[in-house]
């Protein structure tokens, strides 16, 4: 069969049918490709001006609505739009959960490569795959059922508190640093353990002085990734933290974020009302801090010497 | 090869297309209603045929309501599609104000909502439901004065032993801000007074989980929650939270539930609207689901607060 086509047809007959699935795989990536930038400035543009509205249009001072504490926006004669206290719950619930979150996901990372890499990453990966997979308002719904009575009776205060969101924002966001810490130190070439240890340092200044250093702009990746979904969870921190419009004044006082006050207010008003407009806004502050996060990874990447 | 290539340039189409209607979102529902044919006939509930669709949105409270009556207007009419969709009064009277829903629910007037052009909507009031302050049972008291409930809500008393309870502090139970059932509550009990900070929570059965397990704690719900003895409904000034003495105007917490249309109502939005007014649903659904009859109403409100 092969030998009825001249050779000279079958070449350029191959050639072409390589151009073919050239052109076509070109063709499909860089539609994939365009339609994801498509989609992120799309959404970008229309949160932008959206957003802006609060300010151009219903002439509310961005400085206020920033550093204002007071917030009643359904107040007939003076409504205030003052978002602080939700910016600063955002905040708070987001560097105190990366506070407990990262010593636990990066010890965690430690002990599946470096203690016990066999069994330890055999019962620990799981683990990790598990948290992943549960949905958000289930972690709230436990939260609420459970933590929120264990935090009244043994730590005060009424339940709802940072603290209580703190709490749950810590385990969803665990499996994110965990698995990135991970990733981060299994990646470190073995010559570095093998030279420290070969200097006679002892497994613990080899993890301590070497390999954490080596890996660090990984694992602050790593916490910043976690810190950035905390930042934007909304549904389980609702359900826990009491959505009080005032500034907490201690830990177990109740509080609220942005995205609570968003999620609880947006289906109430009405689309091109001043109070829908501020949550519009609100989601704007959202997302100009996801790319401030994302802004302090690429640094963080940049800095990676391995 | 020719055909793979136009398969996949098909592909790409197929997906810009879906992602293109997707951001279009409203447009292409614009008036899903006027496919609706049916005699021009008063009676919706009569056997002629209906058939189209009807997409109708707003209020989460009226939901279960409204979807369970659409459930048996399906049934009655095999032609007809109804979707409700639930995403707060705000979205449903914008949505049914835009045109991109043939029905609106709201629990408040449209007057009340702010950027709703309230005089080219019609209100149909299907329901009315009444509200009332719940306690946690172990506070001791269930019965409240008026100037009392106001000074708990607004913080000036803060233990409930100032009002003849136990000695425990009165823990607040919010709804959001911009909520209806807040706007109610914060109008007709609290004189429009504005509550103190408290834990807020949108959902109902979340409030009244709240209510039931946090000692002090002070809420407002819908008549329809108070089915057991998890929450303590107050009586305000002696008169006792009932359907009886909502419908003879004694207690005053109560609001409609409104449908909204956009201009009159076309046939098939029309003959929804009657089924839900029929005296079919008004005194099984409406009664099963917690809420008052709109045609057993002794007194009427407009959307000033007045009554007539």
């Amino acid at each position: 069969m092969e030998k009825s086509v001249p050779a000279k047809e079958r070449l350029i007959k191959s050639k072409n049918s390589r151009m073919n699935g050239e052109a076509r795989g070109r063709m499909l990536v860089t539609a994939s490709a365009l339609i994801m930038i498509f989609a992120t400035v799309a959404i970008t543009i229309f949160l932008g001006s959206k957003g802006l509205q609060t300010f151009t249009k219903n002439g509310i001072s961005p400085i206020e609505f920033i550093t204002s504490t007071k917030w009643d926006p359904t107040n007939a004669e003076s409504p205030l739009y003052g978002a602080f206290p939700f910016i600063f719950g955002s905040f708070a619930v987001t560097f105190l959960s990366a506070l407990v979150a990262a010593p636990l996901g990066i010890g965690g990372a430690i002990f599946m490569t470096e203690i016990a890499p066999s069994w330890g990453r055999k019962v620990l990966q799981p683990v990790i795959e598990l948290l992943v997979g549960i949905p958000s308002v289930v972690y709230g719904f436990i939260g609420l059922s459970v933590l929120v009575p264990f935090i009244r009776e043994n730590v005060g205060g009424l339940g709802f508190s940072l603290l209580t969101g703190t709490i749950v924002l810590s385990i969803m966001i665990l499996p994110t640093v965990t698995s990135i810490a991970t990733d981060a130190m299994a990646s470190l070439p073995t010559a570095l353990r093998e030279g420290s240890l070969a200097l006679g340092a002892t497994r613990w200044q080899t993890i301590r002085k070497v390999l954490i250093p080596a890996a660090s702009p990984t694992l602050l990746t790593a916490v910043v990734l976690g810190m950035a979904r905390a930042f934007g969870e909304a549904l389980a921190v609702q359900m826990v933290i009491g959505n009080v419009r005032t500034l907490p004044s201690s830990i177990i006082d109740a509080s609220a974020t942005l995205t609570t006050i968003i999620t609880l207010n947006m289906g109430h008003t009405t689309y091109g009302s001043i109070e829908n407009n501020t949550l519009w806004s609100m989601g704007l502050l959202l997302l100009i801090m996801s790319f401030a996060f994302i802004l302090v990874i690429r640094y963080l990447s940049a800095r990676r010497k391995i | 090869m020719k055909n793979a290539k136009k398969i996949s340039l098909l592909l790409i189409l197929a997906a810009l297309m879906v992602f293109s209607a997707a951001c279009g979102g409203t447009s292409n529902t614009a008036d899903p209603g006027t496919n609706g044919s049916s005699n021009t006939d008063t009676n919706g509930t009569a056997t002629e045929k209906l058939s189209g669709s009807l997409v109708i949105s707003g209020s989460s409270a009226m939901q279960p309501l409204v979807a369970a009556a659409a459930e048996e207007f399906m049934a009655k009419n095999p032609d007809v599609d109804v979707q409700v969709n639930a995403g707060g009064s705000g979205t449903g009277l914008s949505q049914v104000a835009e045109g991109s829903v043939d029905i609106g629910n709201s629990d408040v007037f449209a007057e009340e909502k702010e950027g709703i052009p309230a005089d080219e909507l019609v209100d149909h009031k299907v329901a009315v439901v009444g509200m009332a302050a719940a306690v946690n049972p172990n506070v001791g008291i269930n019965d409240i004065s008026k100037e009392d409930l106001i000074k708990v809500f607004t913080g000036e008393i803060t233990n409930w032993k100032d009002l003849g309870g136990k000695d425990q502090k009165i823990v607040l139970v919010n709804r959001p801000d911009s909520s209806g059932t807040r706007a109610t509550f914060v109008k007709y009990a609290l004189d429009d007074k504005t509550p103190a900070e408290g834990v807020t929570e949108d959902s109902s059965n979340t409030v009244k989980k709240i209510i039931s397990e946090t000692e002090g704690a002070i809420g407002y719900l819908a008549f329809s929650y108070f089915t057991d003895d998890s929450v303590t409904p107050l009586s305000v000034d002696g008169v006792e939270p009932t359907d009886e003495n909502v419908q003879k105007g004694k207690f005053p917490i109560w609001a409609y539930q409104h449908s909204y249309t956009k201009g009159e109502p076309n046939a098939l939005a029309k003959a929804f609207i009657d089924y839900m007014m029929s005296d079919e649903i008004q005194t099984t659904l409406v009664k099963d689901q917690g809420y008052i009859p709109g045609s057993k109403m002794e007194v009427e409100r407009d959307a000033q607060g007045n009554m007539k």
